[in-house]
């Protein structure tokens, strides 16, 4: 993974100084309100309801074990004893408190951690694959990109006062995983039918209030211009986005006001004017971020070992684990590991500070001192010998981290809703507990197949409910929390909004209405269709009749 | 009034002259874009000019007269979007500095004007401010360690044009 040099290193101490100091001066009034709020956002630190919320960035969703020990310990000393694992691939504290926060991110510093733009109108971490380098169908290892990138919107001069936050997402396989279309910029890693790397660029995507699926910007632009164009796409965007209204000032709505043919026009006119210059990457350049992403040192004979299949037959419960909880790695012998945060009645994404420290051992004792995070959620350990399989999910079973619920109904997303965030309308984690208390017969969840449910507590969207299979979406009625659903969304390649099936449900009707539509999935379903192909072929109607009642039939003389 | 200039506080050597009072005949003066587009030639023609611009202006428009301004005043400003929330910095005037440094080759006095901070110089200076008008209640004094918030940028920027990148041995 990346380390920081003598440069980066300089750069976030001094980050964590100028804040500390910023701090000081709010506290004793001399720093004006208006002004303290952009800069704490800037280091990730939100009022929310209760308490400050600090959310930590987390580059591309890799973490080293020594970082998950320190979150572990700040999770202990500052806030609850646990953190939340969000879908950007980041973690946030709810219960920190201001006065901490210097120490806090200095603490990270000691580990190359930070909250640096991880809120605020400015460029957000950037993420990506969550297998990326270990994936089968992937072109490139997408990281060296995403870590070059991240270093060119850290503290860049000109875009930190953009008119929205602004998200940027890498993917380097066929069947992506990174949710590009539904990000500000979505960055495809391509070859071209001359064999060279390039990139195909997306741009004005983005959920929240008007979701829109991105638009295809440049077909193929060449390896060496990455920055050069993403600076382009900014410029115009800093120029040219509204500011008079937050809900119209993402870059989609931009998009979509000038048409995708006219904004690619800016875009190309402005980038004309840059491409040649210092910021073309060089060979030596690209290589220099490459160098921090090698295969780790596989075991070439990982794959002769008798063990595991023995272990399989032998042991139901870990064969059904490693059926729905573990991945094919490019290395034969090594599987990817999930591990799920999603138990039966837990709050999707928590972590406890004990569950980190026993992760971070786990990493460095099965998978090279590495964990990620994913947007779904969850963690994962990228690179773990077969052999060892059995051990490291015998020693997950018992911290309630080995839930073999990947990919399935209760394997869902939510925001931290109306229970934590200021924002929200609408509690969002007790629908997700009870969902998953609901279906709690695995069986039953493995014949379901892959169900996307996504949960937000409010319009700005964070639990991505406009692109779920199933979408809920919290919504404010007259003081009472009420539930939009949607059905038919998708973040993959065939990135879809989902259809609303019609006017908002009651907080006590939302289980059983999911209920509902699961059941008429099963009773439409052909074969091993999954949720969303069943939902295309028949459309919505039997949806909407099975929750709202049949129309009745106009009755004629 | 006191500004900072080139890191150092001075005074504040031009007026600004608004767009109906009578143009003195001597002195540094600044106009706004509606004045300098109305009286252009004139203006051109008498020196010493500079121009406070509005953050929607491309300035590429601005080209073709740079050789004649003195001084370009850039607006920065807290605002509040609808409809409701916190205020929010409008960041379109950093873009409007990098053009005219890096692209127009700029070479007076670029001046922030508005509501300029001390913890938004840094990055100010770093497009191509070199003069800050900050808001009423700075110690100037203290405003002056925003130069030292940072001792080097990820990117390329007015103030240097070479990305670390380049600067690291591959």
């Amino acid at each position: 993974m990346y380390h920081y040099d003598n440069y980066d290193r300089q750069l976030v101490n001094e980050r964590v100084a100028a804040f500390r100091d910023q701090t000081r001066r709010f506290l004793a009034g001399q720093l004006e309100p208006d002004a303290f709020r952009a800069l704490r956002l800037r280091n990730g630190l939100y009022q929310q309801r209760f308490a400050p919320m600090l959310r930590i960035s987390i580059p591309y969703g890799l973490l080293a074990s020594k970082q998950l020990r320190m979150l572990a310990h700040i999770a202990r000393e500052y806030d609850k004893d646990y953190g939340h694992f969000t879908t950007r691939q980041n973690i946030q504290f709810n219960w920190p408190q201001l006065e901490q926060v210097p120490d806090i991110l200095e603490k990270l510093a000691s580990v190359e951690m930070h909250g640096i733009q991880t809120s605020g109108n400015c460029v957000r971490n950037i993420t990506t694959d969550h297998l990326a380098g270990v994936a089968k169908d992937e072109l490139t290892d997408p990281r060296p990109y995403c870590e070059i990138t991240r270093q060119w919107a850290s503290f860049h001069p000109e875009f930190n006062f953009l008119p929205r936050k602004f998200k940027i997402a890498f993917s380097a396989t066929e069947h992506e995983r990174a949710a590009l279309l539904t990000h500000d910029v979505g960055v495809r890693i391509v070859r071209n039918a001359a064999g060279e790397t390039g990139y195909t660029m997306y741009v004005g995507g983005g959920l929240g209030r008007t979701p829109i699926i991105g638009q295809k910007v440049r077909d193929f632009l060449p390896e060496p211009d990455l920055l050069s164009y993403l600076e382009a796409i900014l410029r115009v965007y800093n120029r040219l986005g509204r500011r008079d209204n937050i809900h119209k000032a993402r870059i989609k709505i931009l998009v979509k006001e000038l048409g995708i043919a006219r904004f690619t026009e800016l875009v190309e006119a402005e980038w004309a004017l840059i491409k040649e210059g210092l910021l073309k990457l060089r060979r030596e350049d690209l290589e220099h971020f490459r160098k921090f992403f090698q295969p780790h040192a596989y075991d070439a004979r990982a794959a002769d070992d008798r063990g595991y299949a023995a272990q399989l037959a032998a042991d139901p419960a870990f064969a059904t684990w490693v059926k729905h909880n573990t991945w094919e790695h490019r290395v034969p012998g090594y599987r990817a590991v999930f591990v799920s945060l999603k138990p039966r009645g837990g709050t999707p994404g928590d972590c406890t500070s004990a569950q980190m420290d026993a992760l971070a051992d786990l990493a460095d004792r099965h998978s090279f001192g590495e964990i990620r995070a994913t947007h779904d959620q969850n963690l994962l350990f990228g690179d773990v010998k077969q052999a060892e399989l059995h051990a490291l999910w015998q020693a997950l079973v018992p911290l309630q981290l080995a839930t073999p619920n990947i990919g399935t109904l209760t394997d869902l997303i939510c925001c931290p809703g109306l229970d934590f965030c200021s924002l929200a309308n609408a509690g969002s984690i007790g629908i997700a507990q009870e969902l998953s208390e609901r279906y709690d017969d695995l069986d039953y969840l493995y014949d379901l197949g892959e169900i996307k449910i996504k949960m937000s507590g409010c319009m700005n969207g964070c639990g991505h409910h406009s692109v779920g299979h199933i979408g809920v979406l919290g919504v404010d009625k007259e003081g009472e929390e009420w539930y939009q659903i949607t059905l038919g969304g998708s973040a993959s390649n065939d990135a879809t909004l989902g259809d609303r099936i019609g006017p908002a449900i009651a907080r006590s009707n939302v289980v059983a209405t999911i209920v509902k539509l699961i059941e008429t999935f099963v009773e439409h379903r052909r074969g091993e269709e999954s949720f969303v192909q069943t939902y295309r072929r028949v459309g919505l109607a039997p949806y909407k009749a099975r929750v709202y009642g049949e129309k009745k039939e106009a009755v004629t003389a | 009034m006191k500004i900072i200039r080139d890191r150092r506080i001075v005074d504040d050597d031009w007026n600004r002259v608004a767009d109906d009072a009578a143009l003195p005949s001597a002195g540094r003066i600044i106009v706004s874009w509606t004045r300098w587009q109305a009286d252009r030639a004139a203006l051109r023609a008498r020196g010493s000019v500079g121009v406070s611009i509005p953050s929607t202006l491309d300035v590429a428009e601005l080209k073709d007269d740079l050789a004649a301004l003195a001084l370009v005043a850039i607006p920065f400003s807290f605002i509040q979007p609808k409809p409701e929330g916190g205020r929010t910095f409008d960041g379109r005037a950093y873009s409007q500095a990098r053009l005219l440094r890096e692209r127009y080759g700029f070479a007076g006095e670029i001046r922030a004007a508005g509501d300029v901070f001390r913890d938004a110089m840094f990055y100010m200076q770093r497009c191509g401010v070199n003069a800050f008008e900050l808001s009423p209640g700075h110690d100037l004094q203290d405003a002056l360690k925003a130069f030292g918030d940072f001792s080097l940028g990820y990117q390329g920027a007015a103030d240097d044009p070479t990305p670390i990148f380049r600067r690291r041995k591959a």
